[in-house]
């Protein structure tokens, strides 16, 4: 266990390495001159050679690339071109409304996609069957800006339930993460039906049919523990898509995430922000892989065995 | 010395506004915007969002009265201007502090111009200061400051310049001349943009980053009656359609980003929209510029023809009509605007004889760069459809903003360039400011800002002689001057003038002024001026 938890280890430093390496050789590869676009129109030529030379893009790539990984090392992600502040401190400054609303999304997706996708696995061919197909259709095609705007208009400006921009309590967060989750979901209930259905099948099930148990024990002792498992790796993925930042969901609520961040810098072409953003998602998708596949031996032994 | 100003102290401008202190003051407001704040840092801070922020955090030695474009002296109790215009000596107005409770001297000053200059700053501010004598050593990096600006005592700072520059007082009075004090930008630690401390008429209280800033009104502002509001909060990360909701709830005053399209007319026609919607006009010309080395743009029939085949009306449309067609390099707000110039009309009969004449009767293929936000590749579209109808395929190229920048400064790589989304609104209003960068000889080069790579060497000198009218007197000598160089210009034919932009800032029915302190032609929202009814 431990030698495979080293293993895995060493493996997520290299792909961070990897992503490091690839997303700063793109950058660097970018048309737009960052000091050009800090000097402004009316800079000589003299100052944007000046400022170029400041932020060290005189340099050559590997000398640049040197000095950002072993700053990195050091725990130092530079500071951001046009906000002057130091990189780390405007992630962080964003990463607890991310955290939350990633925490917060996924909760939402997994009780609905394992609810619906188990009545739906239970009840196959059935109409509510279709029902929760179809939904959850529409919810994985749903464009999130339209869904997103459709709850706000509803929930918080015609209902007044739920206010309609902000972050820190505990109604501010009901709508973002009902917007993600909802949307979701449909991947979760597709899943958990067919894998449900899979399990359903399973000569365990009959018997445990044959023997009397009821239906309810079956499903939730019996059938629900071991369709569980591709969820598990599901939430790995989705904690990286989140943290990568909701671009869409942050921008109609107002949800001072990393996307937003990530979004500007893009525009900006901040580059020390891009990077940052980039290694961190990098890191959460990688973590969250690393955790999925830690949980999944502790809940199905077949995987601690082989 | 000629003139001696001793008239225009900054209390005028608050005499100015005495009539809009009669009504109630104080009470706080909540401002949207979509875009995070970048920066508070007067020497850094360069976009439309934060220039009006930064310019009531702090104060220059000159300024504007609100809503006009007339400059009067703000730190500066007097000044003069010496006859050759090489020499300007500011006298301070004493007793001003700053808001760690330090009093402003001449070294300030110094100090803060320097740091405009000073590459290590990395601010887009240094090319304004390029007449100050020591301007090319310290933008080249070397120590030492810059010689031009001397303070023989405490209150007096004296600027001397390498050559007259006309535009002088406007320098001075734009954000990156802001007086910092040093001892806080070094506190800091290299992010004083988000802890600044200024002298202006409110003080930041609290940032907390993606979310909110809550500025205060300055108690010790040197100016009595000044703002007119408590407090302002700016709430950031707000998409406009929200922004307005809250707005039409009572939870917002101002929807900075204005009203979405979508929004505009359901607003315009609601009984209290009148009020909701400011609606101005800014120092602003988007244009396609037509690259001079590229062929066949070398062709000067070519660039009228193309000049004639813009209907301008229909790109106005898009725009939902929040703009006027532009026939001109200037917009009609700034001094030198030529009323009687017609520019090239909308004629596709024009448009194809020139053609013809150039020896193009079929047209040709070129390339059209754009932003890739919209609206603009959507007016990308409708140019490229106009150019159709005079035989021209023109590919479009809809890119990120630095990289459209790239290949405008590049030689000989776009020949075409549509400049919304990044287009030239001014940093002063003064007719040289959209000349210098973006049409003469210098920023004919790589990496310039001159795109048409337009270089007539005639009106650069013309252009210099206009600058160095320094004397107040002849002012309206050199606004003449400006105006025939734009003029001339256009006979060449180097950009397709295409829209003058207004700007739209929503506010809520309690919030009181003319429109133009809500639509500053310097500043965009004043929030010095603005009240609360």
């Amino acid at each position: 266990m431990v030698i495979l938890l080293c293993k895995r280890l060493a493996q997520a430093f290299l792909i961070l390495l990897g992503v490091a390496a690839i997303t700063f050789v793109l950058l660097y590869a970018l048309p737009a001159d960052p000091a050009r676009m800090i000097a402004g129109r009316s800079a000589t030529a003299q100052t944007v050679a000046s400022i170029r030379h400041e932020l060290g893009l005189d340099q050559p790539l590997l000398v640049q690339f040197w000095t950002y990984l072993t700053g990195l090392l050091q725990g130092d992600l530079g500071r951001s071109y046009a906000q002057k502040t130091e990189v780390w401190t405007l992630i962080a400054a964003r990463l607890p409304a991310t955290l939350t609303l990633m925490a917060a999304g996924i909760f939402v997706e997994v009780v609905l996609g394992i609810t619906f996708g188990t009545i739906a696995a239970v009840r196959r061919g059935s109409f509510v069957d279709r029902l929760v197909m179809t939904a959850s259709f529409v919810g994985v095609s749903a464009p999130q800006f339209v869904a997103a705007l459709l709850l706000l208009y509803v929930f918080a400006v015609t209902l007044g339930w739920f206010p309609m921009s902000g972050y820190g309590s505990f109604a501010h967060i009901v709508l973002p993460a009902l917007t993600l989750g909802i949307l979701g979901a449909g991947w979760y209930a597709r899943m958990v039906r067919s894998a449900m259905i899979e399990v359903l099948n399973q000569d365990y099930v009959r018997t445990a049919r044959a023997k009397g148990l009821s239906s309810r024990r079956i499903i939730f002792r019996h059938a629900l523990p071991n369709a569980i498992l591709p969820i598990i790796a599901m939430i790995g993925i989705d904690i990286g898509q989140f943290m990568g930042g909701v671009v869409v969901v942050e921008a109609v609520y107002g949800w001072p995430g990393i996307g937003q961040l990530a979004w500007q810098a893009i525009q900006q072409v901040d580059i020390p922000i891009i990077m940052g953003v980039t290694l961190t998602s990098a890191l959460a998708i990688v973590a969250g892989n690393l955790l999925a596949d830690l949980i999944a031996p502790v809940i199905d032994p077949r995987i601690r065995t082989s | 010395m000629f003139k001696r100003w001793l008239l225009g102290t900054a209390m005028a401008t608050a005499a100015l506004l005495t009539p809009l202190a009669a009504s109630a003051e104080g009470k706080d407001i909540v401002v949207t915007y979509k875009d995070d704040i970048t920066t508070l840092d007067p020497q850094i801070g360069y976009d439309w969002v934060n220039w009006s922020m930064i310019k009531s955090l702090f104060s220059r030695l000159m300024d504007y009265e609100p809503g006009t474009a007339n400059l009067v002296p703000s730190l500066a109790e007097s000044f003069d201007v010496a006859p050759d215009g090489l020499t300007y000596t500011f006298k301070l107005h004493k007793g001003v502090k700053f808001s760690n409770g330090r009093e402003i001297v001449a070294s300030d000053v110094k100090y803060s111009i320097e740091r405009a200059v000073d590459p290590k700053t990395q601010g887009p501010g240094a090319g304004f200061f390029g007449a100050i004598d020591g301007f090319d050593d310290l933008a080249a990096g070397k120590d030492g400051g810059l010689k031009g600006i001397e303070t023989p005592d405490d209150s007096t700072v004296v600027f001397k310049l390498t050559r007259p520059d006309a535009t002088f007082l406007h320098v001075l009075a734009i954000n990156f001349a802001s007086v910092v004090p040093k001892e806080a930008v070094e506190a800091a630690g290299g992010d004083f943009g988000k802890k600044p401390v200024g002298s202006g008429t409110f003080l930041l209280k609290d940032w907390t980053i993606g979310q909110k800033l809550v500025f205060e009104r300055n108690p010790d502002y040197f100016v009595k009656d000044m703002p007119k509001i408590d407090s302002f909060t700016v709430e950031v990360g707000q998409e406009p359609l929200v922004a307005l909701l809250r707005l039409q709830k009572g939870e917002v005053d101002i929807a900075g980003d204005g009203i979405p399209p979508a929004k505009f007319l359901e607003i315009k026609n609601s009984p209290d929209g009148a009020q909701m919607i400011v609606d101005g006009e800014q120092l602003h010309t988007g244009y396609v510029t037509l690259n001079t080395k590229v062929k066949p743009f070398d062709d000067l029939k070519v660039r009228q023809a193309v000049n004639h085949a813009i209907n301008k009306e229909r790109i106005v449309r898009i725009l939902n009509g929040r703009a006027t067609p532009a026939k001109e390099i200037l917009p009609p707000l700034m001094p030198g605007y030529d009323n009687d110039y017609a520019g090239y009309d909308y004629s596709v009969e024009k448009a194809k004889a020139l053609l013809a004449e150039a020896g193009h009767p079929d047209g040709f293929e070129t390339v059209l760069y754009a932003t890739n936000t919209d609206p603009q590749p959507r007016i990308a579209q409708a140019i490229q459809q106009d150019l159709a109808a005079i035989g021209v395929k023109a590919e479009i190229r809809a890119l990120a903003q630095g990289n459209v920048i790239a290949a405008g400064g590049t030689e000989g790589e776009a020949p075409m360039i549509w400049s919304g989304g990044m287009a030239w609104i001014a940093d002063f209003p003064d007719p040289s400011n959209f000349y210098g960068p973006i049409l003469g000889c210098g920023g004919a080069v790589q990496g310039g800002w001159n795109w048409s790579w337009y270089c007539n060497a005639e009106l650069d000198e013309r252009a210099v002689a206009a600058d160095s009218m320094s004397d107040p007197a002849k002012g309206a000598e050199r606004i003449a001057a400006w105006k025939s160089i734009f003029t001339d210009a256009m006979k060449d034919a180097p950009w397709i003038p295409v829209t003058n932009e207004r700007r739209v800032v929503a506010k809520s029915l309690r919030m009181g002024g003319e429109n133009n302190i809500y639509i500053d032609p310097t500043r965009v929202i004043n929030y010095d001026a603005i009240f609360v009814k």
